[in-house]
């Protein structure tokens, strides 16, 4: 068995960590570390992982060596004591945005201040396995994904591959669970309650990893925060080089995606899903894909949708681990969802 | 598996291989396995698929 640990676990992806390595077949997940609530329950945070797991939070001072070190912090935390953690674990995953990056001056442009450690960036593979797979398997450190992010890329990574993506402008739609565990003025129920916020019209900080992971396309990205708790819905006008016939794009999407294990295409001619629903996706480590083409232009319209703490967050990251560590890629990761669901 | 199982035609909408399985007759309807796009049988030798005549649903202004 692998003995993992989570750093952070107190949050909203280190709950969801918690709950995927608790069920896992290979892991047992060994130490969950929250300087707040250190001695308190597991599911004092999580209540879901009530008779789950007997664990209870410990400080990180107590930290103890271990497999595989999930690290769940707020950002620029990791990069802080990445040489402490890399010190206790053989792998380590990290969950935050401070080596997704592989340029320190990038880091800088996008998070506004110098990297903590950039000699690290370069050590740390970017933790999507659509994008990086082979290099995941057996490496040691693997950074996490942006949630909005990995929608983006997901559902434009097939047309940028094959050369076809002109521009692009993008919408994603995000739940309040985005904004993490922690309450501020902007999340007060009354405040929050009943909004579509546009929080970031241009200049999200994920619009880095767009750049990283399609290339040197034009991108133009914007964030609307919506009445749910869970869940990303991006919808991407992308702007193609040449005249796609819907077949054709059918072709593209199943040839890139016919094998990955969490992307499926969601296009249907009836019924009451036709395109990829986030709500539908609760807890699950998909990430749906459809699309549909504007016969008047090169416009195609692409919709991808997921579970922002899941396949944006702690789903992919166990993904990683498994890769990394030569397990079965799904391994933990096999709950379906659920139909009907609020 | 019979040779019959193995027999596929693209589906009109979308390309999907859309499978011919035993004791399918000409104008029964299929689904697509991939977009779901319901298919009339048009013949059997050799295996042909059309679009199915459908009622449009009223998704609301």
């Amino acid at each position: 068995m692998i003995r993992a640990a989570v750093v952070g676990a107190a949050g909203y992806a280190g709950g969801e960590l918690a709950r995927l390595l608790s069920g896992h077949p290979e892991v047992e997940l060994a130490q969950v570390t929250s300087s707040r609530l250190a001695g308190r329950w597991l599911h004092a945070a999580h209540p879901n992982l009530r008779g789950v797991s007997e664990l209870r939070f410990v400080d990180e001072a107590d930290l103890a060596p271990c497999d595989v070190l999930f690290l769940a912090l707020g950002h620029g935390e990791a990069a802080q004591r990445i040489e402490r953690y890399a010190g206790l674990a053989e792998r380590v995953v990290d969950l935050s945005a401070d080596f997704r990056l592989n340029d320190a001056a990038a880091y800088e442009r996008w998070y506004g201040a110098p990297h903590p450690a950039p000699e690290w960036l370069g050590r740390f593979t970017y933790g999507l396995p659509e994008v990086s797979r082979e290099a995941l398997r057996g490496a040691r450190y693997a950074s996490g994904v942006g949630c909005n992010a990995t929608a983006a890329n997901l559902a434009l990574l097939p047309l940028a591959r094959s050369g076809v993506l002109e521009r692009v402008v993008l919408e994603v739609k995000v739940g309040s669970s985005e904004g993490g565990a922690q309450a501020g003025p902007a999340s007060h129920h009354p405040e929050r309650a009943g909004c579509l916020r546009s929080f970031a019209p241009t200049g999200h900080r994920h619009q880095a990893e767009l750049e990283l992971v399609l290339g040197p396309q034009e991108v133009h990205f914007s964030a609307t925060a919506v009445e749910r708790v869970r869940g990303v819905l991006c919808t991407a006008h992308a702007f193609l080089t040449e005249d796609l016939e819907e077949k054709d794009v059918w072709r593209l999407y199943r040839e890139h995606y016919a094998s990955e294990p969490f992307v499926r295409l969601v296009k249907e001619r009836t019924g009451l899903y036709r395109y990829p629903e986030p709500k539908l996706l609760a807890g699950t480590n998909w990430c749906d894909v459809g699309f549909e083409r504007d016969p008047a232009s090169r416009r195609l319209v692409v919709m991808s949708a997921l579970d922002n703490l899941m396949k944006g967050a702690a789903g992919t990251a166990v993904q990683c681990m498994n890769l990394m560590c030569g397990l079965d890629e799904t391994a933990g990761l096999g709950f379906p969802g659920l139909h009907p669901c609020e | 598996m019979s040779d019959t199982t193995l027999t596929t035609a693209p589906c009109p909408e979308c390309d999907a291989a859309v499978r011919c399985d035993e004791g399918t007759l000409v104008n029964e309807i299929l689904a697509c396995p991939d977009c779901g796009a319901e298919l009339e049988v048009t013949s059997l030798q050799p295996f042909a698929l059309a679009l199915a005549p459908e009622v449009e649903e009223d998704w609301g202004e």
